[in-house]
C-alpha cells in the first residue's frame, strides 16, 4: 500500500536517501535563506541563472538560496570532515522567470583521496541506478585539457572560445578559431581529438595517451585510470565512459568531473565533481567532491500514468444512512482499496467502479 | 544489435530539402516526404529514420529538448539561441554572412548611441559589446532593411546572402560579423543512447566532404 502510494519520485528520493545514509551520510538542513554576500563572493562557482534577492527587515539583502554546496562549504568549520548529503529546494531565475529546482546532493569534504572519490562516484553510479537502468555516467578531468594550455601564451578570451568549441565538439568553429589566432596545426588536432574520441573509459585513455605532452596531462589520465581500475575491480565498470569534452561548465569542478544520463531524459540529470578550489577560496585548504541531481529535469520522466483517480467512488443522497456508509468504506478501505465519498458526482473524477448509497444501501450505478 | 531509430529534424524550405536529398543518398531515405504532403512525421519502413519539417528558426529547441536526436540548423540560429547541443559538423550548404549594413554612404554619429534593427538580438548585442560600442536594439521580425531607410535605426544587423536586396534598397555591407552555414546538430542524451547510430551518420557525410576534397 505504502508503495502505491509513493509517487515515483518520491520513491526514488527514499531510495536516494537509503542509499546515502547506508554509507554513513548525514542528512544537511538548511534554512531557504542566506546573505547575499555569500553569493556575490563566488559567483564564478554558481550554475547558470540569476539570483532572487530581497531585503530582510533592517533593509539587509537576501538571497532564496541558489545552491546548497556553497552553504555546506560556508558552515564547514576548517580541517572538519563533512560527509553529508541534501534534498533540498533552491531558486533561481532563468531566462526572467523564477524556477523552483528541486535538488539532491551529496558532498565529501575533508578527504579526497583515491577511495573517497570512488566512494562518491560510485555513489553518483548508484544514484542514477535507483532512478534507471538505462543510464550513462560520463567521467573526465578538466586538467587534461588545461594542461594543454600549459607554457602557452593563448590570450584568456581566445582559450575560453577554444574550449567552448571542445565542450559544444564541434571540431569546425575550432579549426577557425585556431586558423584567426595563429594557433599551431598540431594544437587545433589535439584540441579536435579530444572533444570528439567518447567511449568505454579503457579505449579513450588508450587512445589520448600519445596526446599528454606534460605531467599535468599524463597524471590526469593516471588519475582517471586509477579511479577506472579501482571501479572495475569491486564490481562498479559497467556504463562508466569517458569524454573529455565535458570540461567546467559549472566552474566550481576542477580536476575529476561527471556527468549522468539517463536514457529517455534529454538533458544531463547529474552533475558532479572536485572543487578543492572553492575551498582554497574560503580559506579552509583541503580536498572536497560531490555532486547533485536535477530532480527537475525528471519531472516528466517520474510522471505517474495514472488511469484511475481513485478505485471507488461513492455518493449518496439524504436518505441514506450514514453509519452505514461509514461501515462499507472501512470494509471497503480495510480490502485496500481507495474510497472517495462525496455527495454528487461530477464526472470529472476517473474511477474504477461507481456506487451510489441510498435508502436501500449499495448501489451499483450502471450509467 | 539492432540500431535505434534516429529522430531527425529538418528546416522547412530549401536548405532542409538540399540536406533531404544528402541524406537520401547515404541511405537515410524516407517515402513521401519530399511529396508535399500535409503530413507532420515521416518514418521510413527500415525502421532507420523519422523525420518532421520544422520552421527553420525551431530546430534547435526541438533538439536540445530531445523531440529530435539530431537537426539541421543556421550557424546564426545557434548564436541567438545559445542551445546546449553538440554541433558536430558544418555542412556547408546555405552560407551567407551575418552583417552590419547601413544606408550608402551614411556614417552613424559615434557620440551617440548606435539604434541597431535587428531579428538577431543576442548576436547584435554580443558583437557590439565586444567592441565596446553602446546601443539600442530594436527587436523586428522581418523586412528589417526598412528601418534604416526610414531613418528609425543607423544600421541594421542582418543575413546577406547575395546583397541584391540591399543594392536595391541604397543599402550597403558596412561590416561583416560573422560567416554563416547549416550545422549538423545533435541532441546531448542522444549522442549517448544513440552513440553507435550518430556516429554512422557522421562518418557517413564527413565520408562524401573528404571525397569532395581529393
Amino acid at each position: 500500500m505504502t508503495q502505491n502510494i509513493l509517487r515515483k519520485e518520491e520513491k526514488a528520493i527514499f531510495d536516494l536517501r537509503e542509499l546515502y545514509e547506508t554509507h554513513g551520510y548525514k542528512k544537511y538542513k538548511m534554512s531557504k535563506f542566506e546573505e547575499y554576500d555569500l553569493y556575490a563572493d563566488n559567483r564564478s562557482f554558481l550554475a547558470e541563472g540569476n539570483i532572487i534577492t530581497f531585503n530582510d527587515t533592517h533593509g539587509k539583502l537576501l538571497a532564496l538560496k541558489p545552491d546548497v554546496t556553497l552553504s555546506i562549504v560556508k558552515n564547514a568549520a576548517s580541517g572538519e570532515r563533512i560527509k553529508e548529503y541534501y534534498n533540498e529546494n533552491v531558486y533561481r531565475a532563468i531566462d526572467g522567470e523564477y524556477r523552483e529546482i528541486m535538488q539532491v546532493g551529496l558532498e565529501c569534504i575533508g578527504e579526497a583521496d583515491l577511495y573517497s572519490t570512488c566512494e562518491v562516484i560510485m555513489l553518483a553510479k548508484k544514484s542514477l541506478e535507483c532512478i534507471s537502468k538505462d543510464y550513462i555516467l560520463d567521467l573526465s578531468n578538466a586538467a587534461f585539457v588545461g594542461g594543454l594550455f600549459e607554457n602557452r601564451s593563448i590570450p584568456y578570451d581566445v582559450r575560453e572560445d577554444l574550449l567552448t568549441c571542445v565542450a559544444g565538439k564541434n571540431p569546425h568553429d575550432l579549426a577557425r578559431i585556431c586558423r584567426e589566432n595563429g594557433i599551431d596545426d598540431a594544437i587545433c588536432t589535439k584540441l579536435t581529438t579530444i572533444s570528439e574520441t567518447y567511449g568505454k573509459v579503457e579505449d579513450v585513455i588508450a587512445a589520448l595517451r600519445p596526446l599528454a605532452e606534460n605531467d599535468t596531462m599524463t597524471s590526469a589520465l593516471d588519475e582517471l585510470e586509477a579511479i577506472y581500475n579501482f571501479m572495475t575491480a569491486v564490481g562498479e565498470g559497467e556504463n562508466l565512459r569517458l569524454d573529455f569534452s565535458l570540461i567546467n561548465d559549472i566552474s566550481y569542478y576542477d580536476g575529476i568531473i561527471f556527468r549522468g544520463y539517463i536514457d529517455g531524459v534529454a538533458r544531463g540529470v547529474l552533475s558532479g565533481g572536485r572543487y578543492d578550489k572553492l575551498l582554497d577560496k574560503m580559506g579552509k585548504h583541503t580536498g572536497a567532491i560531490g555532486f547533485a541531481i536535477y530532480m527537475n529535469t525528471l519531472d516528466l520522466y517520474f510522471e505517474d500514468k495514472n488511469d484511475y483517480d481513485v478505485d471507488i467512488l461513492i455518493t449518496y443522497d439524504d436518505t441514506a444512512d450514514l453509519a452505514a456508509l461509514t461501515r462499507t468504506v472501512k470494509m471497503l478501505t480495510g480490502g485496500g482499496r481507495s474510497v472517495r465519498v462525496q455527495k454528487s458526482g461530477d464526472g470529472s473524477l476517473k474511477c474504477r467502479e461507481y456506487f451510489r448509497f441510498g435508502e436501500r444501501g449499495l448501489e451499483i450505478e450502471t450509467t | 544489435m539492432k540500431l535505434k531509430r534516429l529522430n531527425i529534424a529538418l528546416p522547412k524550405g530549401r536548405l532542409g530539402e538540399k540536406v533531404y536529398e544528402m541524406l537520401e543518398n547515404l541511405g537515410y531515405g524516407c517515402p513521401g516526404l519530399t511529396d508535399g504532403s500535409r503530413k507532420l512525421i515521416f518514418e521510413d519502413d527500415g525502421g532507420i529514420t523519422r523525420y518532421f519539417w520544422v520552421k527553420p528558426s525551431d530546430v534547435d529547441i526541438y533538439v536540445e529538448r530531445g523531440a529530435a536526436d539530431i537537426g539541421v540548423v543556421g550557424r546564426d540560429i545557434l548564436l541567438e539561441h545559445n542551445p546546449d547541443v553538440y554541433e558536430l559538423l558544418d555542412l556547408g550548404f546555405g552560407k551567407c554572412r551575418m552583417c552590419v549594413a547601413g544606408m550608402a554612404g551614411y556614417e552613424p554619429n559615434p557620440n551617440r548611441t548606435l539604434r541597431v534593427a535587428t531579428k538577431f538580438a543576442n548576436i547584435a548585442r554580443s558583437y557590439y559589446a565586444s567592441k565596446g560600442r553602446e546601443i539600442e536594439i530594436i527587436k523586428l521580425s522581418g523586412s528589417i532593411e526598412l528601418a534604416p531607410i526610414l531613418g528609425m535605426s543607423d544600421v541594421i544587423v542582418d543575413i546577406v546572402e547575395t546583397g541584391s536586396t540591399l543594392k536595391e534598397n541604397n543599402l550597403e555591407v558596412k561590416e561583416t560579423v560573422c560567416d554563416i552555414s547549416a550545422r549538423l546538430i545533435v541532441n546531448k542524451a542522444a549522442y549517448r543512447f544513440k552513440n553507435e547510430e550518430v556516429r554512422g551518420l557522421v562518418e557517413k557525410i564527413n565520408a562524401i566532404y573528404s571525397n569532395k576534397v581529393n
